[in-house]
This record gives structure tokens, sequence and C-alpha cells, in this order.
């Protein structure tokens, strides 16, 4: 059991110069057998593992992960945190996550440097406005704060964006949740791994699933770059490879993966405290505790596995960015790179069983998993642990495209889809 | 970036293009006798190979006619470009 952090522990170690902080989880060879097997050490594995070893009992568990922790989309992200979904279904799982994240550090004993800073949507036209006054009305019947701002109420919570009438994305209004904002998004995948592995769980980097051992259309284990591993339950959580791992298993899955790019800017001081997103012009940007302003992009139409993504897109943001905050224009942006986002027909995940048995699968989470991360992983290891679904989870089945009940949330960002 | 060659117009920058998804998907020529199945795995599912991939183009900015790419989608390199109702180049799937 890793020790507690507490200012107790910090003073200890502050007279000991930091010489004596423990490794935050061990680094163990894998097991030939566990129980379960969740292959992909990004957020959400993570979270299902500990999900899995907290409420259901079950330790006996690996995380297997190609690369290293939360290397993939997990730190990727832009790192924001909302849960103003228009439809029932995506109310229920994304505000089951919102509420795990709002305790998670005490949870986790691990700061997840969760800043509920608001959320702002912004609209630009009429039909912005009028789909915003939906979007918050059907949000608010959901139990899930949000509200509808005037552009004058907009300008005083966010004094540099540009409202002027003769703006070329003139802003008419939007809508706020107040419980949105950011989080710290390594700490969400080391958090997890610390609490996880106290549970007992085995986390094994480095270690690349290459194939999915099935018995008579039963998974009995999974073939790896470090040995065999034997398991009685799989559970796959890899977003962008989501399709291979599938291929591997042999059934086909309605999702495609894309390059999503975001990009930082050089630190300056305090000047956005909060979250601006705006669908119409495409931009999402937020300040870091650094002062970096991290700004998101859209996906690249075509597929690709590449992690970097198309000049144009970036340059498309940009510019509509510089439009909205003029102020902005001289910044120099730092860094830029791009994660493999799993994209689904309807924008919704699918997080359930597959056509193999005792195999599931939690993916299609696009362009916005970050936020979901505690939920979805509560909600995974629930199933994999029942081998039935939550409520929460059962309308994102795999099965909904073939019944044709698919869960449209293409507006539900504004952005990015 | 990404520099495509229309075969009418010859190598172009990737932004006058747009990519209209995966290539040889065959509507099925009597859909009401489908299983839901099978509709669904016509309408949503598709290969997203990391590999070469078979995929439709569209020159919109240009001569806006279509054809088809095969590209690695982990490299970007682009491997073919040939016409519509065409095989794959390099003989994989249908």
């Amino acid at each position: 059991m890793a020790a507690r952090y507490s200012i107790v522990s910090l003073v200890r170690n502050a007279f000991g110069y930091h010489e004596g902080w423990q490794r935050a989880w061990r680094s163990p060879d894998p097991k030939e057998r566990y129980h379960v097997v969740v292959i992909g050490g990004g957020g959400h594995g993570l979270a299902t593992a500990y999900y899995l070893a907290k409420e259901h009992g079950v330790t006996d568990i690996a995380v297997i992960e190609r690369g290293w922790l939360g290397g993939g989309n997990t730190g990727r992200n832009t790192t924001i945190i909302r849960s103003n979904y228009l439809w029932d279904e995506s109310a229920g799982i994304y505000e089951k996550a919102l509420q795990l994240y709002e305790g998670l550090s005490q949870d986790l004993n691990f700061n997840i440097m969760l800043s509920q800073r608001g959320v702002l949507n912004l609209a630009h036209n009429l039909h912005d406005l009028r789909e915003i006054s939906r979007r918050v009305n059907a949000i608010r019947l959901n139990g899930i704060d949000s509200e509808v701002l005037s552009a004058e109420e907009i300008k005083a919570m966010v004094p540099i964006l540009n409202i002027s009438p003769g703006a070329r994305y003139p802003v008419l209004g939007g809508s706020l949740q107040r419980r949105g904002g950011v989080a710290r998004h390594d700490a969400v995948a080391w958090g997890l791994a610390r609490a996880a592995d106290a549970r007992g769980v085995d986390i094994v980097q480095n270690c690349e699933v290459t194939d999915i051992l099935r018995e008579g259309g039963r998974v009995t284990g999974v073939e790896t770059t470090r040995g065999t591993i034997m398991a009685d339950k799989v559970g796959i959580v890899v977003a962008g490879h989501s399709s291979v791992l599938a291929a591997m298993a042999g059934f086909r899955m309605p999702v495609e993966s894309h390059p999503l790019q975001a990009l930082v800017s050089e630190p300056i001081k305090p000047i956005l405290d909060t979250v601006v997103m705006s669908g119409t012009v495409h931009v999402y940007v937020s300040q870091s505790d650094r002062g970096e302003l991290v700004m998101g992009a859209g996906i690249d139409g075509h597929n690709g596995y590449t992690q970097r993504g198309s000049l144009p897109v970036i340059e498309h943001m940009v510019a509509a960015a510089m439009e909205l905050f003029p102020i902005f224009s001289r910044l120099r942006m730092m860094r830029q790179w791009g994660g493999i986002v799993d994209v689904c027909p309807d924008a919704s995940p699918i997080i359930g069983k597959t056509p193999v048995e005792n195999l599931f699968i939690n993916c299609g989470w696009g362009t916005g998993g970050f936020k979901a991360t505690p939920g979805s992983g509560w909600v995974f290891a629930h199933t994999i642990a029942r081998g039935e679904p939550h409520p929460l989870n059962a309308p994102f089945s795999l099965d909904r495209f073939a019944a044709g009940k698919l869960i449209d949330e293409h507006g539900a960002a504004g952005v990015a889809h | 970036m990404l520099l495509i060659t229309c075969p009418w117009c010859g190598p172009r920058d990737e932004i006058e293009f747009s990519c209209g998804g995966e290539a040889h998907i065959t509507r099925p020529s009597e859909p009401e006798a489908l299983t839901d199945e099978a509709w669904a795995d016509y309408l949503f599912n598709r290969t997203n190979p990391k590999g070469p991939h078979a995929e439709r183009w569209v020159h919109t900015h240009g001569c806006r006619r279509w054809f088809n790419v095969l590209r690695n989608t982990a490299t970007n390199e682009i491997l073919a470009v040939y016409e519509m109702g065409k095989p794959r180049p390099d003989g994989e799937g249908s």
C-alpha cells in the first residue's frame, strides 16, 4: 500500500530533500493468468481497473499498455470537463462522470487539480441562439446546471472577447455550465494508476497486444509482446485503435479513426479564467495554470493513425481564435500535437458487450472522452464484473446500430465532430 | 499537408480536396431483403485499417471529379490514385 499523500508527508519529505518519495505505482512483469485483462492504460482503462477493484472487489487485474501510462489521448486532450449534453442517455453518463470528478481528488488521494471555472458556448447567429435555448432547457430538465447568457453578460465574464456588431463572427449570446471546467489530465491518469495499483492491480507498460485469443466464441486471453496472458474476461479500452483490436477478435466496428489536434501558446499572465467554446467558428480555448493558452482544433476529414494531423485544420482554428480574441494575435504557439480519436456515426460512445463472449469494449468517445473518464470506467467496470451493462451504459451498446437506436450527439460539443 | 495527384489536374494541395470515406462499399441491390445486422454493416461498419486504406476523394476546389486513393493511414503515404469503379491496385479487399 502506497503511503498517503498529505501535508504531513509533504513536510516530512521536504526535510529529507524530497529524496524519500516512493514510486507511485509498481512496474510488475505480467503474470500468466488474470481474472480480468484491461487493454489500454489511458484514463478510461485505468478508471475501469480502479472501479473494478473498488466497487466490485475484483483485484486480479492487469492493465496492459502499449506505450506509457496516459501517453495517448489522455495526455493529448484539452482537459475540458462538462456534462451539458442534449439527450437523456448522454446526460446520464456524462453527469455521472462529472459528479465522480468532483470527488476524485479526495477519493484517489491525488490532486487532479479540478477547476470548475465554467464552460461557455458561444452563439454567433439566430440559429445558434435558438439551439442554445433548446439545449439549455433540455439539460436543465435533466437536473444539470446550465444557463443562457446575453452578449453583455458574456462580455462581463470575458472582457477580451470581441463582441462588437461589426465583428466577423458577432457574439449574440451563449450558454454557460458553471460546474464545468478543466482538470490536470496527467494527474487523472497518475492518480487512477496509483489508486488502482494500491488495490493490487498490475499495470504493465510497454506491452503491446498482438492477438486476442478465443476458443469457441469465447475469449481466453491475449498474445502480447511480453508473452501470452490468459484471462477470464478482457476489456478493450484503446480509443483510436479500437478497429485494430476488434479485427484481431474477428468483428467489425462502426468507428473511424481520425487525428484530432491541439496546441498551446507561450505562457502569459492570467487573462482568461473560463473555458470558451464556439461550434460555429470552431475553436475552444482555456488558459492552463502555467499560463499557456490551450486551444483545440477539429479532426482531419480523412482517416489516420499518424498522431500529427493536417496544417489547414490548425490554420482554420487559429483564424477563428484571432477573430474572437484579437488580443491573442501576437502570441506565439509553442507546441502542436495530435491524438487519434475513434469517431462513431452518431458521435456517442460504445460501451458494452461484443460478439465474442466475455470480451467487452469501451470506445467511440471520439473528440470528447476526457470529460467522461471516471464515469466511463465506473460503468465499464460494472459491465465487466456483472457481464451485463449498467442502466447508464445500456443505451450505448454496440447493437444500437442494428436496432437503429442511435444517440445523435453531433451538436453536443458544437465543435469538433 | 498531403499532396494529392488529381487524375485530371495533377498534384495539388490537400485543401483543394474533400475526403469521401472508405471506397468500394456497394449499396445492396435489395435492401429490403437484408437483415437489420447486414443493413447496419453496410451503413455503419467500416474497416478503418492502420495501413493501406482505399478511400474516395473529390477535387472540390478544382475539377470537382471523384477518384479513389490508396493511402497508408499510419504514414500518410499515397500508394496509388485510380479511377472509381476499378479494383484496388494492391489486390486487397473488394
